[in-house]
């Protein structure tokens, strides 16, 4: 099993923070990751991507030239992947923001309105952990529990309310996706 | 009989390898009585250029270690900064501050970091055979300004002293010469000064000090002295550029 | 110890710290940034740390210098045209013999280039790079926790020969995270005792650290002393490892990140019964020149794969000394190619050699 995810949006959506945060789940499980973000000049004016590879052998490349999974926050993001992914490949898109839709039609495609989602949050915000929540419904990749574990781990340093709240975002996107 | 005079304790017994009339022997000495008197020998650290006082180390008998040249106030930072207590300085000529080293002096001294630097000005390089240097001075002959430095050709002069007197990291930055037995003296009271404001924590301290080179000037050593008063000075005045001590004017 | 998911530029700050490097000097430059924003969060809070963003990277080398001779673990990074800068500095330290680690997360060239993973600087690191007769001792890591490991043992050998270090990265090595075992951290009353730093002759004779030596015939001696020292460290220091090489009718010879992707072409090969294995130096000065020739005894057909234009090629050359043939393939410029399409340039060659 060697699985790669595309996670990308702009900077400020927490594209970076999902790839740690899943690449994190993934290490406390037992399998072999790999994180990889954007960096220097290609983030400047805006898109940030980060890929995560998840794996039970060990990972040759942390780049993903055809990913299994893309999870895309920001309409110039669906153009830049929508055609890298694997046939048979799966696209998280935050319907809020994206109007576009992949043209190909190998792909399976899950619609996320994170701007309607998060308004069930107390403070409105943590739409990349509830899109976080529904990407590992759909991939399977990381269970819930270790991603709770995970979010308690790296929020509730400075605030336990911070994490309670990355908690309820994650529930609330992981329940979305039937 | 007792003895009045003498070799300070914290120069080797090397006799000096400098050209007759040249201000480097005179200056090592200054440094090394301030060292005896300072009682500095156990706790200082001297970083020697490239340039013709190279061969510090063969003359002090202190810890010191070699700065490739102009980044001797880096090398002291390093020093610096891992022993905080100790007293670091660099011993730096014209060429070596004022040219391939400028940035590294002025961002110690912007820095303010806490060491002493003294700066032998004598307006060539004089290791290398009499050069132009950074502080040549207009209409000087050297064997890189055969006809005299021009403002048009060659540039301007620079006076790095006054630079770093406005860097807010430089607490005392004095001007001498040692061209008389007057100058001397004043330039032994502001190295120890300089020192002394060092142990107490001020920050960058400098001393630049116009010095001959009879050698490369082409004058016998009187004639050189003359010269520092006479034309030098009139470029690179003598005096306090900066003193945040709180010390009274001209006080050591 | 548990594992730490880390980047990697912070893994080296982090295993520098561990090794009890206190002080740190440096200048901002892509892809290595974090290593400076690192240290410069941690080490003001570790005991008696010190890190200054110098005017330049030629300062912070010399920074570095200073910081040495007073008997500090002390280390530096930059990149590509700020290791060029660096040049001057690290000749130094080996004519001072100076003791220091100096990371080079390398990126696209010559001049600026880009900030792509690139392994354009394999000459710069291991021939040199600045003026003088000297050598210095390269790692080639290819992992998080390689960095974490090589960083750390470069103090070491750093120290026990006093000599500069340098660990050559690249951009993607500096930017990924990786699941890390960092290495334990040493108390600084027990790292090595230094009788040679300068520290103020307090009860004992003065003494001076210089690379001036006008008279050639001492130069020469301290130029034969380093040699001796270069050819120690040729013995006992050469680190590499190998993969699949016993059956082997084809070696892929690549370092660093090139070397993982490699590995992973040669995995998938494997599987369809094509009989390549890999050998990785890890130590890229002293580089693994007798592990070739050992090897070039049963395999005659090498491959060389680098992200430059044929550098450490020279080295596996001289290794083999005529013996087998050698294919190249490389991509400059910071591309980084997929174990896929590397494992189809590899089995090409494999079956035009009639290999399979």
């Amino acid at each position: 099993m060697l699985i790669k995810t595309i996670f990308s949006g702009f900077g400020g959506q927490g594209v970076i923070m999902m790839g740690y945060l899943l690449a994190t789940a993934g290490m406390i499980e037992g399998k072999n990751v790999t994180c990889l973000p954007s960096y220097g000049a290609e983030v400047r004016g805006g898109t940030a991507n980060c890929t995560v590879v998840v794996s039970s052998e060990e990972i040759a490349s942390p780049v993903a030239s055809e990913p299994e999974y893309a999870v895309l926050m920001n309409n110039p993001s669906l153009i830049r992947f929508q055609n890298q992914v694997q046939s048979g490949g799966t696209v998280f898109l935050n319907s809020s923001l994206i109007e576009d839709r992949p043209i190909r039609g190998d792909l399976v495609i899950y619609e996320v309105p994170l701007n309607d989602l998060i308004k069930q949050l107390s403070e409105n915000r943590g739409a990349n952990v509830v899109m976080l929540g529904a990407f590992i419904k759909k991939s399977g990749l990381v269970t819930p529990e270790t991603m709770i574990r995970v979010l308690k781990d790296t929020f509730s340093g400075k605030n336990p309310a911070v994490f309670k709240s990355n908690r309820s975002a994650l529930m609330l996107g992981y329940e979305y996706l039937k | 009989m007792k003895k009045v005079f003498g070799r300070p304790k914290s120069l080797k017994a090397t006799p000096f390898h400098y050209c007759p009339g040249c201000g480097h022997s005179i200056i090592h000495r200054l440094i090394g009585e301030v060292i005896d008197e300072m009682n500095l020998q156990e706790k200082i650290i001297g970083v020697p250029p490239a340039g013709c006082a190279v061969l510090a180390y063969n003359y002090f008998d202190i810890d010191m270690g070699e700065a490739s040249h102009g980044r001797a106030a880096a090398v002291a930072t390093g020093f610096k900064r891992v022993l905080p207590d100790r007293i670091v300085f660099t011993y730096q000529g014209d060429g070596d501050m004022a040219a391939i080293g400028t940035a590294e002096s002025i961002h110690a001294a912007a820095r303010g970091e806490n060491i002493t630097t003294i700066f032998v000005n004598n307006g060539v390089y004089g290791m290398t055979g009499g050069q132009m240097a950074p502080t040549t001075i207009l209409g000087q002959n050297t064997t890189t300004s055969p006809r005299g430095r021009k403002e048009k050709t060659e540039g301007f002069p620079i006076n790095l002293s006054e630079m770093l007197a406005i860097a807010r990291g430089s607490s005392y930055i004095e001007r001498t010469a040692v061209n008389t037995p007057a100058n001397i003296l004043k330039t032994k009271k502001a190295i120890a000064k300089a020192f002394r404001l060092q142990m107490q924590g001020y920050g960058f301290t400098l001393v630049e000090i116009l010095s001959a080179c009879p050698t490369n000037w082409k004058m016998d050593p009187v004639k050189s002295s003359k010269w520092i008063d006479e034309v030098m000075t009139s470029h690179f005045p003598l005096g306090v550029l900066k003193d945040n001590s709180g010390d009274k004017k001209d006080a050591h | 110890m548990p594992k730490v998911l880390m980047r990697g530029n912070h893994v080296v700050g982090e295993a520098a710290i561990r090794a009890g490097c206190r002080y740190y000097f440096g200048y901002p430059i892509t892809p290595q940034n974090e290593i400076p924003e690192y240290m410069s969060e941690k080490l003001p809070e570790a005991e008696g740390g010190v890190f200054i963003q110098a005017e330049s990277e030629i300062a912070s080398v010399h920074m570095v210098i200073g910081a040495s001779m007073a008997g500090g673990r002390v280390m530096t990074s930059s990149s590509g045209p700020g290791i060029s800068l660096k040049q001057e500095g690290i000749s130094f330290l080996c004519a001072l013999e100076l003791p220091a680690v100096i990371v080079n997360m390398s990126r696209g060239g010559p001049g600026l280039g880009n900030i792509a993973p690139s392994q354009s600087d394999y000459f710069q690191a291991t021939r040199g790079g600045g003026h003088g007769d000297y050598r210095t001792i390269v790692f080639g890591p290819n992992s998080c926790q390689e960095l974490a490991d090589l960083t750390y043992e470069g103090f070491n050998l750093a120290d026990k020969y006093r000599t500069p270090v340098l660990v050559l990265g690249d951009g993607m090595l500096g930017q990924m995270m990786e699941p890390v075992e960092l290495p334990q951290e040493i108390p600084l009353k027990k790292l090595p005792a230094k009788d040679w730093a300068l520290t103020g002759a307090k009860g004992r004779a003065s003494r001076f650290i210089r690379s001036l030596i006008l008279d050639p015939i001492k130069e020469e001696e301290h130029n034969w002393k380093l040699m001796r020292k270069y050819e120690k460290i040729t013995r006992e220091e050469v680190r590499w490892e190998t993969y699949f090489a016993d059956d082997a009718k084809m070696m892929v010879i690549a370092f660093g990140i090139a070397a993982r992707i490699a590995k992973g072409a040669i995995k998938r090969l494997r599987e369809e019964g094509v009989k390549v294995g890999l050998l990785r130096p890890i130590t890229l000065w002293p580089f693994p020149f007798k592990a070739i020739k050992e090897i070039s005894k049963k395999v005659k057909h090498f491959f060389v794969f680098e992200m430059n234009m044929g550098q450490m090629l020279e080295d596996v050359k001289l290794g083999l000394e005529g013996n087998g043939e050698v294919h190249f393939y490389g991509r400059p410029g910071g591309v980084i190619l997929t174990p896929l399409e590397i494992a189809r340039v590899i089995s090409s060659q494999y079956y035009q050699k009639r290999l399979g």
